[in-house]
């Protein structure tokens, strides 16, 4: 499992940075999009997965004394994707914006305010 | 010491913020409101300053969670020196953002807004773990987006989409350093984070964690070779927003660094050098692109990135007395870069341009104001008795202690383009005489404003300048407080005890 998840963050990073080297912006929003998961999985991967042990003690005990999942990496994911949530989708809303005002889907374009002054 | 005092100045931002909110379209109301707000925070953070400079560092622990498990927030003399100047900067940008801005951007919530930016700022610079630190950067980045979109015009869309991108590329590479952090030491908390993380046997996994967060924050803020956002960006909103970003964004992100780099990795051999380089040659860059620019805005902007290169190499040179002058340093930066872009702000509304070739004639028609406008020019300069001076000092001779003499050469060299690009705004703008003045402005022209919002926009300004002044001829006060930050800076012991208490001793 651990193999499959390392795997598959290794290829999220690879396809978040190849869709950030493209000049489209469109896809810029998804390698974005794409890495911000793959970070929250790697989170997820290097707190340590463990199968079948909560983290819930049993009646009369002080401390944990068994194996469990520790419940840290999943609250912090939890606070990363919802705030994840809100920053891509404002990025939406903004290419969008940028796109009905500019009539262009090119990153190269978005330089007039540079040759101006 | 446990003191719920720590996170009233957050608390009361995100206060002000809601109740601007419920003042929705009342412009008159949320300009005098935001004003008075300000000017309490203010008082807030002065009120931690103080107690943190005479009961040392102050702790909350959220929910009464003791640390390393629950959230805290912890106050030293450095964060409270960075909340007290986002306050104080905050308060000139209310004041100058209600009498320049115009009445359909306030209208869409820029006071709000730019309380919540404040908010994530000193939530920043006080949070004591790095999952905290990421919340509030992004609490930072989220308000900086609104403020800098707000109105919608063309190159200001073109400079956020570049903004944006960067600072997502920023925060999910940040956030790749916390997961590494947490499968390394299995917290989050820096102080404990600064107790396990001395004790890895692969050092090599360290460093690139260190890496990681450096790239991460780098981006933030504005080092070579990651500046090229902060110019595509910076000059494109009304002054108001770019005053509040060019004195806080970026030092957000050099206070990190230091935070993370002192504190986590502190004194690493691989990071020196690196250090080094990248603040020497932050500093040249930066100093060469000014040189270039013809918009005063653009200019500043470059002048941003000259000059954390040398907070930077304060740190490259890591002594203490070169430390002290960086801290020095970040200080007068903050209130200098806040004023200079109010400044570019108050020429913009005079002469209906910012270009420095069309601009001139501003000693001839507004003396006094000009003289004005010289204490903060000749600050960043860094002119004998003003307040950029001192800080060099101390650089130079922290570089001459540890005989950094490439560092030494390029901040000599960055202070002497800062001049060189000052004396040429200088000549342009103030002496030259006004030839090309464009003639209609783009909105109203500064002498048909009513004499309320015109004294607003001069006040700010006056008001960062006497702050200014003070950092430079009460230095003897500033260099205590550096001094102070840069021993707590380079012996960690104090802050780790403080925030995990009597922790340390159990196994």
């Amino acid at each position: 499992m651990e193999l499959l998840l390392v795997f598959l963050i290794g290829l999220m990073h690879a396809g978040g940075v190849y869709m950030l080297l493209r000049r489209s912006m469109f896809k810029m929003i998804i390698g974005l999009i794409l890495l911000g998961n793959g970070a929250n999985l790697l989170i997820f991967l290097l707190g340590r997965l463990v199968k079948g042990h909560p983290p819930v003690m049993a009646d009369g005990m002080k401390v944990f004394t068994d194996i469990y999942a520790d419940p840290l990496p999943q609250a912090v994911i939890l606070t990363a994707i919802v705030i994840g949530f809100g920053l891509q989708s404002f990025a939406i809303i903004l290419i969008k914006k940028v796109y009905k005002v500019l009539e262009t889907d090119d990153l190269d374009e978005l330089n007039s305010s540079e040759e101006e002054i | 010491m446990i003191n719920n005092l720590t996170i009233l100045p957050i608390v009361f931002q995100f206060l002000a913020g809601i109740i601007l909110l419920f003042c929705w379209g009342k412009i008159g109301i949320q300009k005098t409101l935001s004003i008075l707000l300000s000017l309490i925070s203010v008082g807030i953070a002065i009120w931690m300053f103080d107690t943190t400079w005479k009961q040392g560092i102050q702790i909350s622990h959220a929910g009464n969670w003791d640390s390393p498990f629950g959230i805290s927030f912890v106050s030293d003399v450095f964060g409270a020196t960075m909340v007290l100047l986002a306050s104080l900067s905050g308060l000139a940008v209310s004041m100058f953002a209600s009498g320049s801005l115009r009445k359909e951007r306030i209208q869409f919530g820029f006071f709000p807004i730019l309380h919540y930016l404040l908010m994530g700022l000193m939530g920043a610079f006080l949070a004591g773990d790095i999952f905290n630190l990421y919340v509030w950067f992004e609490v930072v980045i989220i308000s900086s987006f609104v403020l800098l979109t707000l109105g919608g015009k063309k190159k200001q869309l073109e400079g956020a989409m570049k903004y944006v991108s960067l600072n997502l590329l920023a925060s999910s590479l940040f956030l790749v350093g916390i997961g590494f952090i947490y499968g390394l030491t299995g917290t989050l908390n820096f102080a404990d984070v600064a107790l396990k993380i001395a004790e890895i046997p692969n050092r090599g996994l360290v460093n690139a964690t260190a890496g990681i967060f450096f790239v991460a924050f780098g981006i933030k803020s504005a080092i070579f070779p990651l500046y090229f956002w902060l110019p595509a960006a910076y000059h494109t909103p009304p002054a108001a927003v770019s005053a509040i970003f060019g004195g806080l964004m970026t030092k957000l992100g050099v206070y990190s660094i230091i935070r993370c780099f002192t504190l986590m990795f502190g004194g690493d051999e691989f990071l020196g050098p690196l250090f080094s380089v990248v603040a020497g040659l932050t500093i040249l860059t930066g100093g060469m692109g000014a040189l270039l620019q013809k918009s005063m805005n653009k200019t500043f902007g470059y002048l941003i990135i000259c000059h954390i290169g040398f907070i930077m190499a304060g740190f490259g040179m890591f002594t203490e007395l070169a430390i002290m002058g960086a801290v020095f340093y970040l200080i007068h930066d903050i209130v200098v870069k806040t004023n200079l872009f109010m400044i570019s702000g108050l020429v913009l509304k005079m002469n209906g341009t910012e270009n420095i070739h069309e601009l001139g004639g501003m000693y001839r028609n507004h003396a006094l104001l000009s003289l004005l406008l010289a204490i903060p020019l000749f600050s960043l300069v860094g002119f004998p008795p003003l307040s950029g001076f001192w800080s060099k000092i101390f650089l130079i001779q922290g570089g001459l202690e540890s005989r950094e003499f490439f560092l030494i050469g390029a901040i000599i060299l960055g202070s002497f383009l800062t001049l060189w690009v000052v004396g040429k705004i200088w000549l342009e703008v103030f002496w030259k005489k006004a030839e090309n003045l464009p003639k209609q402005a783009d909105g109203k022209y500064f002498h048909q404003m009513s004499a309320a919002n015109r004294w607003l926009m001069v006040f700010p300004i006056f008001f960062l300048a006497s702050v200014s002044l003070f950092i430079g001829l009460g230095a003897e006060h500033i260099i205590e407080v550096s001094r102070k930050i840069s021993s707590d800076l380079m012996d960690t012991g104090p802050y780790i005890q403080a925030v995990l208490g009597n922790q340390i001793t159990q196994p």
